[in-house]
């Protein structure tokens, strides 16, 4: 499963180590943090995609703890 | 602004008035007598109110193993020169900074805005007419296909669909640039994300949203920024390196010069301290991106998708274009050149004979002869129901008229009936026709020359394009009367659809690597092409998936002028992400050997680096503006 959410994140930097943080997450098969377009993409396997993205979320927060992802 | 950045505004607004009666009460004395613990507070009251969050962020971060961020390291500056008691540099330093990010915030959430502005091609609603006549307004997301909608003039048309009731002009400029609207009528394909001109349209949707050109085109244009450009990825290579190299001269430039007794240490930190301020390679990391984005975005708005920002950087190195005749050179349209009477029939009467003919034929020349003769007549029905037409396989038809044999084909069929007749010397396709044994003329049909082409291949030589090919399965003839009429360099004609490939690569071959080739196709079996060559440029013709999907590069409305334009737009974004690359480059290492050498103070790096981020911002913004 593939999904885009909102994703709000101050600078270029961050959003490339957001990027990073979250590709080194088991079970992720790709995840994109655009600055420029203020969007979290984020894909993994449907079984568990939910789990996934919390371990995502978290992991964005750890970087830059000001981010905010949509998921709703 | 958003929440946020108001809130910062705000900080720093009041920030800077402290900031300035500190400093003016500095410079007239009025701290002189006053002890050095106040003084401390005097500063750190102020420094706490714009630097908490840098500094709550810093001590998160080192709790989670990560030192070589910004924050920590403007937390270091900043302690640092409070440490060798510069309280004013430290506030400034930190208040600059804030002002910085702030701005850099904001110009970006501005370019982000005007972008996306540009491509406001997203419908918010669709109103559906229900079963019972009755009108509700939903999202588009809701409409499913079969849907009966109503669309009201100035709205957007939300899904792709097909008219049923009404008539209008519909604003295509959203998705191609093009101003002038387009005329439809009952049972015209209408595509969504254009905008209704004038008349109320009773419409039935024929794909979902989800499936429909606007999500799609959508859906690329937020990508395009995904796919990273090599300027992209080596700035982010760089930025990776950078940070910790600076920080780590930082940590020796403070500690090495003390020990040797070169230099008290106030001195080597207040060093250390203007090398940790432009540690920071936002300037870059922001800019680049930024140009590429504004790029993109030029490009859309007028009509031509440009898929990635590697896909905008291969374009501006296009020194090569090929193109596949059909559909790009010409309008992939048969259409009757040209009708040549013969023996005492008139021109109108050829025309009429032919299309009775014709009419039974689903063949494209056929069509072409029935439009050419709706069109002189306007919209008169052949009666052709006494004409017992029949076809003659790979011939043409035979027919009957006025109670004689009607022949209409190729040089073959009157060969074949032993009936004189003249060639005539024009390029395209000839229909003969014989009535009654006797010839009576010939239509000729050709594909139309796009008529903007030849000024789109002067306008390609004109930046820069050192050479043309057009590539063909047509005959020798045709094509080297298309070239010419065109300006085309080089003809390769006869070809199966495998040869393009072949011919392709081995252009590729040949070439070195600091220019790129184009491959121009209309997106209709030639996706191998455009993928094979270093840009594939499609023609979209308004919801090809294929093209779309194949190419790197695609033209919404099939103007192949806008291919010279694109190379422009490719050059001067690369121009621009260059000069920052260097400007922002060289102003750092400027900074960083003024600093060094003791010369350059907190005041200067910060502003430096500021003032760098901000300039390169700036001009990342003129990326987005199309010059005429």
């Amino acid at each position: 499963m593939k999904k885009t959410y909102k994703c709000e994140v101050d600078c270029a930097n961050c959003a490339a180590k957001m990027e990073d943080a979250v590709k080194k997450i088991d079970g992720v098969v790709n995840a994109r943090v655009n600055f420029m377009t203020q969007k979290f993409m984020l894909e993994a396997a449907d079984d568990v995609y939910e789990k996934v993205l919390d371990e995502a979320i978290k992991a964005c927060k750890k970087v830059e703890p000001d981010c905010e992802i949509e998921t709703a | 602004m958003t929440k946020k950045q108001k809130k910062t505004r705000n900080r720093i607004l009041i920030v800077l008035a402290l900031f300035i009666i500190l400093l003016i009460a500095d410079k007239t004395g009025l701290l002189d007598n006053i002890p050095e613990i106040i003084i401390f507070f005097v500063y750190l009251i102020p420094y706490i109110i714009i630097g908490y969050d840098v500094i709550r962020k810093a001590f998160i971060n080192i709790s989670h193993g990560q030192v070589f961020d910004e924050n920590f390291l403007m937390m270091i500056a900043t302690f640092g020169a409070f440490g060798i008691r510069e309280y004013s540099e430290a506030l400034a330093v930190m208040l600059f900074y804030q002002v910085g990010e702030l701005f850099q915030s904001v110009a970006v959430g501005k370019s982000r805005q005007s972008i996306t502005d540009m491509m406001s091609i997203a419908p918010e609603y669709a109103v559906i007419v229900r079963e019972d006549g009755q009108t509700d307004e939903v999202d588009p997301e809701e409409v499913s296909v079969g849907d009966t909608l109503l669309i009201k003039a100035g709205e957007k048309i939300p899904v792709d669909a097909i008219v049923l009731e009404g008539e209008s002009f519909i604003d295509t400029a959203a998705l191609t640039g093009e101003s002038v609207p387009r005329k439809v009528v009952v049972g015209d394909e209408i595509i969504s994300g254009c905008v209704n001109g004038e008349g109320v349209l009773k419409v039935q949707a024929t794909k979902a949203y989800e499936d429909s050109t606007v999500a799609k085109i959508l859906e690329l244009v937020e990508n395009a920024s995904n796919k990273k450009s090599r300027m992209e990825n080596f700035i982010t290579r760089f930025a990776r390196y950078y940070t910790p190299v600076v920080t780590i001269g930082a940590v020796i430039l403070a500690i090495l010069p003390p020990i040797l007794g070169q230099m008290a240490f106030s001195d080597s930190i207040r060093r250390a301290c203007v090398f940790l301020i432009v540690s920071c390679p936002c300037a870059l990391v922001i800019s680049v991106p930024l140009g590429f984005f504004g790029g993109i975005g030029a490009a859309s708005k007028i009509g031509v998708l440009v898929k990635g920002s590697n896909f905008l950087e291969a374009a501006s190195l296009i020194d090569r274009v090929v193109f596949d005749k059909t559909g790009t050179l010409t309008l992939g349209e048969f259409k009757v050149a040209s009708v040549n009477p013969f023996n005492g029939v008139s021109e109108d009467e050829l025309l009429k004979i032919a299309a009775i003919g014709e009419s039974v034929s689903n063949h494209p020349i056929a069509r072409s002869i029935l439009a050419a003769y709706k069109e002189k007549f306007s919209g008169a029905t052949i009666d052709a129901s006494n004409a017992n037409a029949k076809e003659i396989a790979g011939h043409g038809i035979s027919a009957v008229y006025e109670g004689k044999e009607l022949l209409l084909g190729n040089a073959k069929l009157l060969e074949d009936k032993k009936i004189p007749f003249m060639a005539p010397n024009e390029y395209g396709t000839v229909v003969y026709a014989s009535l009654g044994g006797k010839f009576i003329g010939s239509i000729v049909i050709s594909d139309v020359i796009k008529p903007e082409a030849k000024e789109a291949i002067m306008a390609m030589k004109k930046v820069g394009v050192k050479k043309t090919i057009m590539l063909t399965g047509d005959r020798k003839y045709t094509a080297d009367y298309v070239a010419a009429q065109v300006g085309i360099d080089e003809i390769h004609s006869e070809l199966l659809p495998a040869d393009k490939v072949d011919r392709v690569e081995k252009m590729l071959d040949e070439a070195d690597n600091k220019s790129n080739l184009a491959f121009v196709g209309d997106g209709i079996n030639d996706a191998p092409v455009l993928m094979r060559a270093d840009v594939g440029i499609a023609m979209g013709s308004l919801g090809s998936d294929a093209a779309i999907e194949a190419a790197d590069i695609v033209i919404m409305d099939d103007d192949i002028r806008k291919i010279s334009s694109v190379i422009k737009i490719a050059r001067k974004t690369i121009r621009i992400v260059k000069e920052n690359i260097v400007f922002a480059l060289f102003v750092k290492v400027l900074i960083l050997i003024l600093g060094a050498l003791g010369i350059a103070s907190m005041w200067l790096a910060v502003f430096g680096d500021v003032g760098v981020a901000v300039l390169a911002i700036l001009n990342s913004m003129r990326a987005m503006k199309i010059d005429k």
